[in-house]
């Protein structure tokens, strides 16, 4: 298979990924053309045999840290920073807003972490890999990120976690 | 539980990932029998887990924005592009001309729909490529004569490329109406079956001589590109896009000694 039909079959996982990092579909489809413009030229880094789409994380991951730094520079990218402020919410029990508000007011660091992981079934090490960063941080990112995504979802309107179809 | 090992926070998350050992597993689950609260953020998490999946697993089914296909498939584009720059620097090197070649860097890369010749040569060829019987006007057998006509009728030198080195031999060609002026097809064939077209007609004298372009009509992929006088434009249906520039590569220097 050549490398273009590999990209062109990855694009379905690569914008559910870029959905849930960026939340509106405009701005995660940009995230996704640009991670595959940047993959092109940067394909000679690209190791055959190897997992084309944990490297396409890993080309995301830095796009989108790069866009991130480029449009906020003063806000440093440690985990415990928001990317995003949080919304008020109105009270409307809707899990599914809930579950994207919470997604989106967890910091960058552990919404990524999360995201490969229980989205993406990527293992600990794949992710440690993409990320960049020791499995020892990819537990605790982890840990943390749930943490704060189920107080988060208990706080709205007192209900603990039921499930909207 | 004092004789085992004492649970970490890691291996709680392990858990409601559905990774933990089975052996340790078992201990885990008796420790949460003790500890209610931590087997309910345990659950917790793997609730919001299977929510995360639920909530986005149909954008994966969604259709894929035409944009974002371009952008996993422009690569192939960009290196066609690089080989013709590769050319340019060879040409540069041994002091040959290489004016046209340069319009080659100037021209846009991508497009977003594909011009009248790629449309055209696609069309000519899902038309004649399926024939048996008639595939061809005049056979490869009258090679000579099927030169100097489609020349004639052309009004320039047209050549048919020998491409038998990446197995494809040439059936013969004919003479397509386009107005104005009418266009050349040859037909090659490799032993499988598998046929590929080229599509040959005279540019106005304000066209632009381009670089490869790739474009897909249906399920027929065509490279094309503007040289000198005449326009070119090679396709296939049951070729790869990859293979199909390969041999579009071999055309062109054939027919730029």
């Amino acid at each position: 298979m050549s490398d273009a039909q590999s990209l062109v079959g990855l694009i379905p996982r690569l914008r559910r990924y870029a959905r849930a990092l960026v939340g509106d579909r405009a701005s995660a489809d940009d995230l996704v053309q640009d991670t595959l413009e940047r993959a092109w030229s940067k394909l000679h880094l690209y190791r055959h045999g190897t997992d084309l789409r944990a490297w396409l994380f890993t080309v995301m991951h830095n796009v989108h840290v790069n866009r991130v730094r480029a449009t906020r520079p003063t806000d440093p990218l440690d985990d415990e920073m928001p990317e995003l402020a949080q919304r008020a919410t109105q009270g409307d029990g809707l899990m599914v807003r809930d579950l994207e508000r919470g997604i989106a007011a967890l910091p960058l660091a552990q919404r990524e972490v999360l995201l490969l992981v229980a989205l993406e079934d990527l293992s600990y090490d794949e992710t440690a890999r993409v990320l960049g960063i020791p499995i020892g941080t990819v537990m605790s990112r982890l840990a943390r990120a749930r943490e704060k995504l189920r107080a988060l979802m208990q706080g709205k309107g007192g209900t603990k976690l039921q499930i909207v179809k | 539980m004092s004789e085992n090992q004492p649970i970490s926070e890691a291996e709680i998350q392990s858990w409601a990932d559905g990774r933990l050992e089975e052996s340790r597993r078992a201990e885990l689950e008796a420790w949460f029998a003790a500890h209610p609260e931590e087997a309910e953020r345990a659950a917790a998490y793997r609730e919001l887990s299977a929510q995360l999946r639920e909530h986005y697993e149909p954008v994966a089914d969604e259709p894929v924005p035409p944009r974002l296909e371009r952008a996993a498939e422009s690569g192939s584009r960009l290196r066609a592009v690089a080989l013709v720059a590769g050319w340019v620097a060879l040409g540069i090197a041994i002091g040959s001309a290489a004016g046209w070649q340069l319009h080659a860097l100037q021209s846009p890369v991508a497009r977003a729909e594909p011009p009248v010749i790629a449309r055209r040569a696609a069309l000519a060829h899902a038309t004649y490529s399926p024939e048996v019987r008639h595939p061809v006007e005049v056979g490869a057998d009258q090679e000579q004569h099927l030169v100097a006509w489609l020349s004639k009728r052309l009004g320039g030198e047209v050549r048919a490329p020998k491409l038998d080195g990446e197995g494809m031999a040439l059936v013969g060609g004919r003479l397509l109406p386009r107005d104005p002026g009418p266009v050349a097809q040859f037909m090659y064939q490799c032993a499988r079956g598998r046929r590929i077209t080229l599509y040959v007609r005279t540019e106005g004298p304000d066209h632009r001589e381009t670089a490869f372009r790739y474009a897909r009509e249906g399920n027929v992929r065509v490279f094309y590109w503007i040289d000198r006088k005449f326009g070119y434009a090679l396709s296939s249906a049951d070729m790869e896009r990859d293979e199909l520039l390969k041999i579009a590569n071999v055309v062109y220097r054939q027919l730029n000694p």
